[in-house]
């Protein structure tokens, strides 16, 4: 059983006073995620990520489709006691210490009061809060609110994860914390469905993307077959600060940074190329294959016209 | 199912208390000491009947004016500054939301009436040095107060459930003014005719009847308060408020949260 379905999901506004014109904020969608995955969804700002994900959490009512989560529908209760959402840029009841806002939200997941205390300790240590528990959350950083958002999500041991941006404010340090905080929950088998504009993090952490954009669905992937498909080039780098006459007459596009040389060329010319700086004495550093990065396959799914075909 | 509603009401009556609402008692207690020295200095054998009518009206004003400031902001508030995604994206069914949020802002009212009372009294105790036995009658007069609180907050809460709060504000307001002038409304719609006679009745009879809850003069007096009374004005209020939380959440179920 899928973790996620979505089938069909779609949502339009009316627009305009006298003439109202139909807005798709979601073109129907259809996506279905499997238990333990990490997927990516990937887009620019407004191409329909916070409408999916507020379709899900039944912030929103869709237009037409349907979803359900671990097999229930998405206003069913159970399921949510089953799932995490860290809504985009996270503003809680800033009168409320982190420790009473984690209090209140176990009490609404149902979180047995015998082991609340211990549980909000535990994710407030989990997400480098321990000391701040205690502090009211309109004296927190826009990255500490990040954090409790975090905490909130996790708080109740859920199944499936729901992040919306979830590395947006956070300094570099923040942002490392929070993969790898992503990469533990993975390793515990949770679900967890995010959306992001930041390619990295999306190739460092996901089993799977989807590009979304303009309320329509691009393509859908896994990461790993997405960047092994080889362009047919190599790059080749060495050390030095001069491109040998015979290795431009090749077509190479050669990069110098300080004393090192980066040239990208054909495959076909890759053993010419070696033998040119052998005669030069350059100092080689690599030879690698090109490969597709998840930011190429993003930026082609982008293009106008590209429509994923079958049902994802 | 009690329970959320129980702890979305409970953070309800903190974000008012941390909001520093009930600081409101400080001018209400500076204003019963004032009047209470003011009145015994100036009136004779009227002290009594002036606490009782500045210091209920005093409640009522103070209750309806947090009543409906707070009670704007309860579901837009959570709305604009999206406090409700986290909430809702819980076990946490809509209504449970609403109907937490009405016994949040109503326990705050009642706590801050029950503050005010024992200012009331007080000053009574200080124009006529004893407690008389009508003075029980001003406890009947604060529990209508009490009822009038529950109906504008269910109606701010509906208000706000679907418009601005700047517009809930004037709508609750409206209908609170309107409705202390309900009796005159039904007694105008007695002596129209035609149309005029229709709207008239279906208005008075659609506002709330804000001044049959109002006792406060005839309490002033020493006159009592008919047990039927009692019971009339708290199934009134009773049905009113719930037919306006329904309201509420027949709306608030079917929106859409931007």
């Amino acid at each position: 059983m899928a973790a996620i379905e979505i089938l069909g999901l779609e949502k339009t506004y009316s627009v305009g006073f006298w003439r109202k014109k139909p807005k798709y904020a979601l073109r129907p969608l259809d996506l279905a995620i499997e238990e333990g995955e990490v997927f990516g969804f990937l887009g620019p700002n407004g191409a329909g990520k916070t409408t999916t994900l507020k379709l899900l959490m039944g912030l929103i009512f869709p237009t037409a489709g349907t979803a359900r989560i671990l097999g229930m529908e998405v206003d069913d209760p159970k399921m949510k006691a089953q799932i995490g959402f860290l809504p985009e840029q996270p503003y809680f009841y800033d009168y409320l210490t982190a420790r009473e806002l984690l209090e209140y939200y176990g009490q609404l997941s149902g979180v047995d009061p015998k082991h609340r205390s211990r549980k909000v300790d535990d994710v407030l240590q989990r997400v480098g809060l321990p000391q701040v528990g205690g502090v009211q959350l309109r004296k927190f950083s826009k990255g500490m609110l990040q954090r409790v958002g975090i905490a909130q999500a996790i708080l109740h041991d859920p199944r499936v994860l729901f992040f919306d941006e979830p590395m947006s404010g956070l300094d570099p340090m923040g942002r490392r914390e929070v993969r790898d905080l992503m990469e533990q929950l993975k390793h515990e088998g949770k679900t967890i469905f995010f959306s992001t504009h930041i390619l990295s993090d999306a190739e460092a952490l996901c089993d799977r993307v989807a590009v979304i954009h303009q309320g329509e669905l691009r393509g859908v992937g896994a990461v790993a077959d997405l960047t092994s498909s080889v362009h047919g080039k190599v790059e080749v780098v060495w050390q030095g600060t001069a491109v040998p006459a015979s290795l431009r007459a090749l077509g190479a596009e050669c990069h110098i940074t300080g004393d090192t040389v980066r040239a990208v060329l054909s495959e076909a010319n890759q053993d010419t190329a070696l033998e040119a700086l052998r005669r030069e004495r350059m100092r080689l550093i690599s030879v690698t294959p090109v490969r597709t990065s998840l930011e190429d396959y993003f930026i082609q799914k982008l293009q106008p016209g590209v429509t994923v075909g079958a049902r994802a | 199912m009690r329970a959320r509603i129980a702890h979305i009401a409970s953070n309800t009556f903190r974000e008012a208390v941390r909001d520093r609402v009930l600081y409101n008692l400080i001018v209400f207690a500076l204003l019963m000491s004032g009047a209470s020295i003011l009145v015994g200095q100036i009136s004779i054998n009227i002290e009594r009947l002036v606490v009782i009518n500045l210091g209920l009206t005093a409640v009522s004003l103070f209750g309806m004016v947090i009543a409906i400031f707070i009670g704007i902001g309860l579901v837009s508030k959570e709305i604009e500054k999206r406090t409700l995604y986290t909430v809702l994206s819980r076990p946490v069914r809509r209504w449970e939301f609403i109907v937490g949020k009405f016994f949040g802002l109503a326990g705050t009212l009642v706590v801050n009436t029950f503050f005010m009372a024992i200012g009331v009294f007080a000053a009574l105790l200080y124009v006529s040095h004893s407690f008389q036995k009508p003075d029980a009658w001003v406890l009947v007069a604060l529990y209508f107060i009490i009822l009038q609180f529950l109906i504008i907050t269910a109606l701010t809460l509906f208000f706000s459930s679907f418009s601005s709060p700047l517009l809930s504000a004037v709508f609750a307001f409206s209908l609170f003014v309107i409705g202390s002038f309900a009796e005159d409304l039904r007694g105008f719609a007695g002596i129209t005719q035609g149309v005029t006679r229709w709207l008239a009745t279906g208005a008075a009879y659609l506002v709330p009847n804000f001044s049959a809850l109002n006792v406060i003069s005839s309490v002033a007096h020493s006159n009592p308060v008919s047990g039927q009374l009692i019971l009339y004005n708290s199934a009134y209020a009773l049905v009113y408020a719930t037919l306006a939380i329904s309201g509420a959440v027949l709306v608030f179920e079917h929106r859409n949260l931007k």
